[in-house]
């Protein structure tokens, strides 16, 4: 029985810790000093909206880990002793392991902006980072969001439920247009205005401004302009949570470095998750990937080779999924915010209610490649299909209703999404 | 309290509780609620039928115009900002005080009518006189506590039921099955039962008879003097008692088949209709845990056996009272339920064994045995049917389950315990449609291949209790017997994870093993739903 630790309770170290005890008698250790259970960070917002209790974010009760012998221990690592195998923990106690599971997860950039570090300048990663919005809030009437991504747009939807006032700063000339084709991030633009956020396209964080306390009272753009605020936030993407491993002998680089089998440089050590950098990318995902279902399924995977059947990632078919306020996105395939060379996108948007799809196809050979949709839900396992057995753009379109997902008695708009493309192409010709 | 929602600090600056529209709504809805109290208090009021309408307006009118301020402003989308902060709805002061006080209305209703103005003799007073009018109107008679209770009811289903179609009004499958609630409430449960009463005369009496209260949630159907009623008022009546009859037998399980219980729990039942319009605001407060799933289980079930014993008893002892009068004798009718009941439990056994959990064996092999030997104790000993008189199990059963169950706390204790408690725990028709739906049903909630992302926004608001996410997150589909079918876990998922569907039987609970092994062959899935 050998003793496997894993450093991070996120969805990927717990995902390996379920499945290796689903699968072995191993002792398995889960080290976290963020929380004393896991929860699903992917729903911090609803807490701070009221939506939810923190309770409801843990999606076990918290019996579950000992009926299952998962040991969970709360502490924060501070360094590694990899050659005798041996975690040593801010309180100065250290435990050893047989295998270590590296799935520290991320936390939010800072790109060295003057005053980043001041009072009620923070970004929303962890559950300190809620803990610490809920102390910044009380104060805050104005707010400056920085960076346009998912957090961001998250962010401004939980401080709009406070009804304050919020400025989202965004480098793109619409909301995430680096990853959405530009009539889509125009329609989320419009909807996240109507929401009543300020939202300022290609505008980007020069410098944040204090008060005599160490408070932040304004940003100033690199347009130059001053906007008065209390609580910044920081959501120009994440980066791996990796800084205490960064004078060892664990190979890293923006991650730590794995090859597809999670195994790093070192022996008996492994990393997942947020943290963990691909050397060699899978497809065209990106070399780290910071999104939920990507963990589990790494940690389903590691799970496999701690317990003997030493297994490869194999992602499938990229898909995502996210909600804009009240618009619902889903992504299948690839669909590059511009169309790469042999690429078409064909665009349909509903004319009065905020729905779209966009969907992406080759050229030449017609192939289907990717789908976006916006206000209508797709069924995964029918896209997925469609995608492995590389079906033609014609039949997608023919077979759309298939692929539907939304609930009963919603409107459907296949029909009108077919002849849109067939108008669109015969006036092409 | 857990410790870590202390450390949240989640009692910040919640939003701004009501706007001024919303206040004077209140206002105006509170004065309609005092003029009912007042008249309950023997004010007597000079002209009731203004002053019955003024009140009734004013509480309809207070609650639409509460929920247009709230809402009309508003995008379409799901709208559970500060449902956690508010005193209402997280079982703080304002929830204790409506759930007292509703409770307190049910302890009078059920127990103390005298003190609404009921009078054994002469002329109703109080608050049953006020709604005289109104009753002589639609039936010709005056008022009782029944009527109106079931006046209010009505009025809560739709006032409430109104705004819910605005708080949900992105929602097609919400408000078909809304507007479905309120016209069933309205029709069946409250005017077509006032109107059939006119018909009544020399002679010719048929029971008050909510076509949609279906047996053995309308557990007194069968009771003699409606049963004598029904064979009493000719072709109607006997067609009436035949349905009654067939709406268990025959209609229930067809639609269950189809669509699962929703058809009934979502979109017609009347405890339903109100749990999913007055009791809304507080769906959330279902337990979860996996306790509360066993204990569910064990109490849902025991009231079924319970109501089974007390209809079995109560129609054999007046079987024997006037041999003549039924066409069915005591023996013959106690040997078939005997014999219905080993059938259809061999059955389930026999084909659906490999479906139960342990305990659910367990528990159907217990119910079983216990029936069948208090039927044969009864044919070696002569006791009495079941060890107790018929009378006494009919009180017993009235008491603890159609009072106290499901008004006194199903309904008063909305705010501290969820809207479903009663239909949950007690409700012996969602027992046997819960069957129905999880071993014979063509209903499931489909799970989206790896979208879940564990945020817990469908267990949380499912009114049922189901851990809906812990199927969810394992790509696996729901078929629970105590899913209602209300639709809100899909409402509520911000990943489009979640859909209600009648599909193939075939494969109803797979797990799409949505992670590994990601990539699904279409063809197969082609196939099998053509299937």
């Amino acid at each position: 029985m050998k003793h496997i630790v894993i450093i991070g309770n996120g969805i990927s170290g717990i995902t390996a810790a379920r499945h290796i005890r689903k699968r072995s008698d191993h002792r398995i250790t889960v080290i976290s000093g963020e929380s004393d259970y896991f929860f699903s960070r992917t729903a911090l917002m609803y807490v701070y909206m009221g939506h939810m209790k923190w309770d409801h974010l843990k999606p076990y009760e918290d019996w579950f880990w000992d009926k299952n012998r998962i040991e969970l221990k709360k502490a924060w690592v501070e360094k590694i002793d990899f050659d005798n195998k041996e975690l040593f923990f801010s309180e100065g106690d250290s435990m050893n392991y047989d295998q270590l599971v590296l799935a520290t997860g991320s936390v939010y950039n800072k790109f060295g902006w003057e005053g980043e570090d001041l009072k009620g300048v923070q970004g929303l990663v962890s559950k300190q980072d809620l803990i610490e919005l809920e102390e910044n809030t009380p104060f805050t009437k104005k707010a400056v969001i920085v960076g346009g991504g998912l957090i961001g747009v998250e962010l401004a939807e939980m401080l709009r439920t406070r009804k304050i006032e919020v400025t989202f700063l965004v480098r793109e000339k619409a909301f995430w247009n680096n990853i959405l084709p530009l009539p889509e991030a125009k329609m989320i633009s419009e909807h996240i205005a109507s929401h009543g956020v300020d939202l300022r396209h290609n505008t980007e964080l020069d410098k944040i401004i204090s008060d005599e306390n160490g408070r932040v009272k304004a940003v100033k753009t690199t347009g130059g302009e001053e906007i008065e605020c209390q609580l910044v936030g920081l959501c120009a993407g994440v980066r791996p949570n990796i800084d205490f491993l960064r004078d060892s002998e664990l190979e890293t680089d923006r991650g730590i470095l794995i090859n597809e089998y999670f195994e790093t440089n070192l022996p008996d050590v492994y990393a997942i998750g947020d943290c963990a950098q691909q050397k060699k990318p899978i497809g065209l995902r990106k070399p780290i990937e910071a999104v939920w279902y990507t963990g589990r399924i790494m940690g389903e995977t590691l799970a496999q080779t701690l317990t003997g059947n030493r297994t490869a990632y194999q992602p499938g078919n990229w898909f995502n999924s996210a909600k804009f306020f009240d618009i619902e996105y889903q992504t299948y395939g690839w669909v590059w915010p511009k169309p790469l060379e042999n690429e078409q996108h064909f665009y349909w948007q509903h004319e009065n209610e905020p729905k779209a799809v966009t969907l992406s196809y080759d050229t030449e050979t017609k192939k289907f490649l990717g789908i976006n949709t916006f206000g209508i839900r797709m069924r995964q396992g029918v896209i997925d299909g469609w995608l492995n057995e590389e079906k033609k753009i014609d039949h997608v379109l023919a077979n759309l209703r298939k692929a539907n997902f939304d609930p009963e008695f919603y409107d459907r708009h296949e029909q009108e999404i077919f002849s849109s493309f067939k108008n669109n192409l015969q006036e092409a010709y | 309290m857990s410790r870590i929602e202390h450390n949240m600090s989640l009692t910040g600056e919640a939003p701004a509780a009501i706007n001024t529209q919303q206040k004077l709504a209140s206002f105006l809805g509170m004065s309609g609620l005092i003029l009912l109290l007042l008249a309950s208090l023997n004010i007597n009021f000079p002209n009731k039928t203004l002053w019955l309408s003024i009140s009734l307006v004013a509480i309809f009118g207070g609650i639409v115009w509460f929920a247009r301020a709230a809402y009309s402003h508003t995008h379409p989308g799901i709208k559970n900002d500060g449902i956690w902060f508010k005193s209402m709805t997280n079982r703080g002061y304002l929830a204790w005080i409506t759930g007292i006080a509703l409770t307190g209305f049910y302890i009078i209703l059920y127990f103390y009518p005298e003190y609404l103005g009921l009078r054994a003799e002469g002329d109703n007073t109080g608050l049953i006189s006020l709604f005289d009018p109104l009753s002589k109107l639609l039936s010709g008679n005056p008022a009782s506590q029944w009527f109106v209770y079931g006046t209010l009811y009505t009025i809560a289903i739709a006032a409430f039921g109104i705004k819910f179609l605005w708080k949900y009004r992105h929602n097609r499958y919400e408000k078909l099955r809304t507007f479905s609630v309120i016209f069933f409430q309205t029709a069946f449960a409250f005017l077509i039962p006032e109107f059939m009463s006119r018909l009544n005369g020399e002679g010719f009496s048929l029971p008050y008879y909510d076509l949609k209260n279906i047996w053995p949630l309308n557990y007194y159907n069968f009771e003699q003097y409606r049963v004598d009623d029904f064979l009493s008022a000719g072709t109607i009546g006997l067609a009436l008692l035949l349905f009654g009859i067939a709406s268990i037998f025959i209609i229930t399980p067809i639609l269950t088949y189809k669509y699962g219980k929703r058809w009934y729990c979502s979109w017609v039942c009347g405890c339903g209709g109100l749990a999913e319009t007055a009791g809304d605001p507080y769906r959330h407060l279902s337990d979860k845990s996996l306790f509360a799933w066993k204990v569910e289980r064990w109490v849902v079930h025991s009231v079924l056996v319970f109501v089974v014993l007390m209809t079995t008893a109560v129609v054999y002892s007046y079987l024997g009272y006037d041999a003549d009068k039924y066409w069915l004798n005591r023996d013959v009718f106690l040997i078939g339920v005997a014999v219905f009941l080993t059938i259809l439990f061999a059955g389930i056994w026999y084909f659906k064994r490999e479906e139960l959990e342990k305990d659910a064996r367990y528990g159907a092999i217990g119910y079983l045995v216990i029936i069948l030997s208090l039927v044969g104790f009864h044919y070696m000993s002569g006791q009495n049917l079941f060890l107790f008189n018929a009378e006494t199990l009919r009180q017993a059963y009235g008491f603890l389950i159609g009072a106290v169950f499901s008004g006194v706390i199903g309904t008063g204790f909305y705010p501290i315990f969820g809207n479903r408690v009663w239909c949950r725990f007690g409700c012996p028709m969602a027992a046997i449609l819960g069957m129905q739906q999880r071993l014979f049903s063509k209903f499931r909630i489909t799970t989206n291949g790896g979208q879940c992302i564990s945020c817990g926004n469908c267990s949380t608001y499912c009114e049922m209790g189901i851990d809906v996410r812990a199927y969810a997150q394992k790509g696996e589909n729901i078929v629970r017997s105590s899913c209602v079918g209300c639709g809100i876990c899909s409402a509520v998922c911000p990943r489009g994870v979640l859909k209600l569907e009648n599909g193939s039987r075939k494969n109803r609970t797979i797990s799409q093993e949505a992670v590994m092994g990601d990539n699904l062959d279409l063809l197969d899935l082609i196939d099998r739903k053509s299937k």
